[in-house]
C-alpha cells in the first residue's frame, strides 16, 4: 500500500537494468519502501543494482523477464505478488531503439523491435493491470516517448512502436478509471542513457535523473501524463500541427 | 449469491491514497449474508469515513456501510446505559440523549463518527485525563464474527476478544450493537474557562497543575509562533453546566439541542485554499481572539465540542492533494522529545491549521489502544507541503525513541516497523485476531500497509 504521499512499499521495474527505470525507482525509495523487484532478461546483470538499491529495510531481488516471452507474463506477475504482496508502483521501462537504416533492410529486426516495445508492453501491461484491478490500487508508469507523438522518418519503426504503446497506455488508464489503479504515461525527449549512447543529442536533451524527477512528481500529483523536460509538451503541440510537406523537411534528426 | 457492486474509489477524511472497493450498504439484518460475498481481498465495515487515512478502505475487496438509527437506541436511565447499533452516529445519538439529560461517555472533535468507529479506534476526547477513552465505557459488544456467527463480548465474557475489538480497527469483526455507559447531564450547555499560555513551558505547567480540576481540558498551540514564543497556546477547560449555572435565554430551554451545519464546501475545490498564508492568518486571529483569561463562559455543545462541524466537508478545502493528520503520543517524562517535535515542526514552517495538545490519563487493557499516560499532539498539514514526508519519518524516530506511538485512526504515512515499536502488544492482538478470523476475512488497506494483518 502506498502512503498519503504516494510513497510505495513495493516497486516492480520491468526492464530492470534500464537507466531511466532505475532513476525512477531510485527516487521512489523512502523509509516506506520495503521491496523492489528488478525484472530483466538477465537477472545476473542486475547484481550491481540489487546491491546499490538494497539497504536495511529494503529487500531487492532480480527476476527473469523477457518482453517477448508473452506466455510467461501472467505467471511472472503472480510470482512477484506471491513474493512481495500488492504491487504499489510498476515501472515499464524496457525497450529497444535500433537504427532505422538497419530496419530498412531487415524486416525481421524491425518486427522484433515492435514486438518488444509494443506487443511485449501490451502483454505484460495487461497482466499488471489485472493485478492492479484485483487489488484496487497501484500505479503503472509507462515509458512512452515523444518519438511516438509525431512519428518521424528517421526512426519510424521505433516511433510507431511508441505511438502504439502510448495509445495502449491511454486506453488502459481510462479503462482503470474508478478502480483505484492508475496509469502514468511518461514522454521523454532525448535522454542520455545506454540506449542513446554515442548518438548526437537532440534539442532539449535531458538525463535519466531528470526524467525520474518528472515521473515521481507526476505520480505524487496524480497526473496521467508527464513530459520530460516539460517544455516538450508545448513543442509537440506545435509539431503535431505542422503540415506534412514542411514536417518532412524539418531537420529533426 | 448476488453480484458485488462495481468498484468505488474510497479515501479517508484526509482524501489521500484512494483505493477501489465494492461498496455495499448493509443493515444488521443482512450484513452476515453480505459479508459472505467477500472476494479474496476480504470484507471491512466502514462507518462515516472520519478516520483520516486508509483505516476504512479495503482495495479490491468488499466495504460494507452499516446503517443505523438512533431511534432504536434503548436508554436505561437508571443504569446510565444505552444500547445502540454499531452504525449509529454520535450525532444521531446525542439528539436522542441530550434532551433526556444524558451525554456520550467520550466525544471526539466531530460528532459525525459511528459507535462502531468509536470502538474500533478506541477514541478519546477532552476528558481522557480523568475518564479514559471510549473503550473504558463499553459494557457489552455484539460482534459479527468471520464465520457469520455473532459473539457476545464484555470485560468478563470473552474478554480477550472484547479488548482486541476495542482499538482493533474493524479487523476482529463488525460491532453490530454495543451497550455503553452515558453521563447524566443537567443541561445542554458547557461552562468553559479559557487562558492563554505564552510558551511551551507555561502551557505544560498549567496543564500538569490544573487539568485535574476540570472534566474537559485541551490546548490549542499556535505552531506559527517560534523562538521565545514557541508553544504559545490557548488552554480551554470546562464541564457540563449545571442548571443553576445557566443564565439568560438558556434558562428557558436548559436541554435544548439542535446542532446545525452552517455552510458546506462544494465537492470540487480545484486547488488548496489552505496554505501557509491562510493558516498563519487564521492562527493569529484565533490567538488574538482568545481572552487572556476568562472564566465560566457558557457555550453550547457544538460550540464547545464540535466547532469544526459547523462547516460541512471542510476537508475539501485542502484541494485534490488532500492533507495529513499527524497524531502522536509522548509519555510523561519525555517532555524533551515533545519539545523537539514541536520545535522541528515550527521551524520547518510546515503550516498546521489546528494543532492540539492534550494530556492523557490511564490506559485501558486493549492491546492496540492508542492513549496512555502522556502528551498527545495532533496536527493537520496539507499533503503537498514540500519535504513533509521526510520530516514526519524523522519525527517518527524521536517519538518512538521516547517510547511513544502513532494514532492509527489518523495515520496515513508511517511504517509497519513504527507500529511494531509503538505497540509492543501487537503480536498478542494478532494472535487473538487470527484465532477469531483464521482465514483473514476482515481486511483493510491500513491493516495491509501497517502490517497488522499478513
Ligand atoms: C474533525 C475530526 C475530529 C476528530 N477528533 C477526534 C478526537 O478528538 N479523538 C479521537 O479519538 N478521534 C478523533 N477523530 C477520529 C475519529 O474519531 C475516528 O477516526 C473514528 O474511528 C471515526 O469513526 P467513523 O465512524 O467515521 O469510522 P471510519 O473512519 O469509517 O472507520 C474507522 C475504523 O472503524 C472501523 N469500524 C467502523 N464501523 C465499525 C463497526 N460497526 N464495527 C467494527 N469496526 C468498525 C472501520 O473498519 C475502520 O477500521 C476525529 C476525526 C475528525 C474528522
Ligand atoms: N533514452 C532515451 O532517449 C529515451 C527517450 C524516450 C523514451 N525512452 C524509453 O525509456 C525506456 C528506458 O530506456 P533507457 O533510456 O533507460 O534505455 P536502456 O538503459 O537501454 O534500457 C532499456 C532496457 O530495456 C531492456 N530490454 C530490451 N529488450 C528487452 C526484452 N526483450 N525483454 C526485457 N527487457 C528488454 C534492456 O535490458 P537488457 O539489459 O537486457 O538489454 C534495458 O534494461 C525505454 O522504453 C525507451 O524506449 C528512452
Amino acid at each position: 500500500m502506498q502512503n498519503a504521499f504516494g510513497e510505495p512499499q513495493t516497486i516492480l521495474l520491468l526492464g530492470g537494468t534500464s537507466d531511466i527505470g532505475l532513476a525512477i525507482v531510485g527516487q521512489l525509495v523512502s523509509p516506506t519502501c520495503r521491496s523492489i523487484v528488478l525484472a530483466c532478461r538477465n537477472p545476473d546483470a542486475a547484481k550491481a543494482h540489487v546491491d546499490t538499491l538494497g539497504s536495511d529495510g529494503i529487500t531487492v531481488t532480480a527476476v527473469a523477464f523477457d518482453a517477448e516471452a508473452y506466455g510467461t507474463h501472467a505467471e511472472l506477475i503472480a510470482d512477484v505478488v506471491a513474493k512481495v504482496g500488492d504491487l504499489d508502483v510498476v515501472v515499464m521501462a524496457f525497450g529497444v531503439l535500433g537504427e532505422q537504416s538497419d530496419y530498412d533492410n531487415d524486416p525481421v529486426a524491425a518486427a522484433k523491435a515492435v514486438s518488444i516495445n509494443y506487443t511485449g508492453s501490451v502483454s505484460v501491461g495487461i497482466a499488471v493491470a489485472a493485478q492492479l484491478r484485483q487489488q484496487g490500487h497501484g500505479r503503472l508508469v509507462v515509458l512512452s516517448s515523444v518519438a511516438g507523438e509525431r512519428v518521424r522518418k528517421t526512426n519510424f519503426v521505433y516511433g510507431s512502436s511508441k505511438a502504439g504503446l502510448d495509445g495502449f497506455a491511454q486506453g488502459l488508464g481510462d479503462a482503470l478509471e474508478g478502480t483505484g489503479a492508475k496509469v502514468l504515461i511518461v514522454r521523454p525527449g532525448f535522454v542520455h542513457s545506454a540506449m542513446t549512447h554515442g548518438m548526437k543529442a537532440a534539442p532539449f536533451a535531458t538525463t535519466p535523473d531528470k526524467v525520474g524527477e518528472a515521473a515521481v512528481a507526476g505520480l505524487r500529483r496524480g497526473r496521467r501524463t508527464v513530459w520530460a523536460p516539460g517544455i516538450l509538451r508545448y513543442v509537440f503541440i506545435l509539431l503535431r500541427h505542422v503540415p506534412g510537406p514542411i514536417f518532412r523537411r524539418l531537420p529533426l534528426g | 449469491m448476488s453480484k458485488l457492486p462495481p468498484l468505488t474509489r474510497l479515501t479517508g477524511w484526509g482524501r489521500t491514497a484512494a483505493s477501489g472497493a465494492s461498496l455495499l450498504p448493509v443493515s444488521t439484518a443482512n450484513i452476515a449474508r453480505s459479508a459472505d460475498m467477500a472476494p479474496q481481498r476480504g470484507a471491512l465495515v466502514r462507518g462515516l469515513g472520519r478516520s483520516y487515512g486508509d483505516a476504512a478502505q479495503n482495495g479490491g475487496g468488499l466495504v460494507m456501510r452499516l446503517a443505523g438509527s438512533a431511534g432504536e437506541a434503548m436508554l436505561d436511565e437508571a443504569k446510565h446505559e444505552v444500547t445502540v447499533g454499531g452504525g449509529v452516529s454520535i450525532d444521531d445519538l446525542l439528539r436522542v440523549l441530550v434532551p433526556r439529560g444524558f451525554f456520550v461517555p467520550v466525544t471526539p472533535g466531530t460528532r459525525f463518527v459511528t459507535i462502531g468507529g468509536a470502538i474500533a479506534s478506541d477514541i478519546h476526547g477532552k476528558n481522557h485525563h480523568g475518564e479514559g477513552s471510549f473503550g473504558h465505557h463499553v459494557r457489552r459488544i455484539s460482534l459479527l464474527l468471520a464465520d457469520g456467527s455473532t459473539a457476545e463480548l464484555s470485560p468478563t465474557q470473552r474478554s480477550d476478544l472484547f479488548w482486541a475489538t476495542i482499538g482493533g480497527m474493524g479487523l476482529t469483526g463488525v460491532v453490530l450493537e454495543a451497550t455503553i455507559h452515558v453521563w447524566p447531564i443537567e443541561t445542554s450547555r458547557c461552562i468553559v474557562d479559557t487562558t492563554r499560555a505564552h510558551d511551551l513551558d507555561h502551557i505544560l505547567t498549567m496543564m500538569e497543575e490544573g487539568d485535574h480540576r476540570y472534566r474537559y481540558a485541551v490546548a490549542w498551540i499556535d505552531l506559527m509562533a517560534k523562538g521565545r514564543h514557541l508553544g504559545r497556546s490557548i488552554l480551554s477547560r470546562g464541564d457540563h453546566a449545571t442548571a443553576d449555572q445557566l443564565t439568560g435565554p438558556a434558562l428557558d430551554a436548559p436541554r435544548a439541542y439542535s446542532p446545525r451545519i452552517l455552510v458546506s464546501v462544494p465537492p470540487i475545490v480545484p486547488i488548496s485554499v489552505v496554505n501557509r498564508l491562510s493558516i498563519k492568518v487564521f492562527n493569529e486571529l484565533w490567538f488574538r481572539k482568545a481572552p487572556l483569561y476568562r472564566t465560566a463562559e457558557l457555550q453550547t455543545i457544538p460550540q464547545y465540542f464540535h466547532p469544526l462541524d459547523m462547516v460541512g466537508s471542510w476537508n475539501r478545502l485542502y484541494g485534490p492533494a488532500g492533507f495529513v493528520q499527524y497524531q502522536i503520543l509522548v509519555p510523561f517524562g519525555e517532555e524533551d522529545a515533545l519539545r523537539r517535535v514541536i520545535e522541528r515542526l515550527a521551524s520547518s514552517g510546515a503550516a498546521s491549521f489546528v494543532t492540539v495538545l492534550k494530556r492523557f490519563g490511564a490506559a485501558n487493557p486493549a492491546p492496540l489502544s492508542f492513549p496512555a499516560p502522556g502528551w498527545t499532539l495532533t496536527l493537520d498539514i496539507p499533503a503537498s507541503t514540500g519535504g513533509l514526508s521526510t520530516m514526519l519519518h524523522q519525527l517518527d524516530h524521536v517519538v518512538l525513541d521516547a517510547g511513544g506511538r502513532h494514532y492509527m485512526a489518523k495515520d496515513s504515512h508511517t511504517t509497519p516497523q513504527a507500529i511494531k515499536r509503538g505497540y509492543p502488544r501487537l503480536a498478542e492482538w494478532q494472535a487473538i485476531r487470527n484465532q477469531a478470523d483464521p482465514n483473514g476475512r476482515w481486511q483493510s488497506d491500513l491493516g495491509r500497509r501497517l502490517g497488522l494483518i499478513t
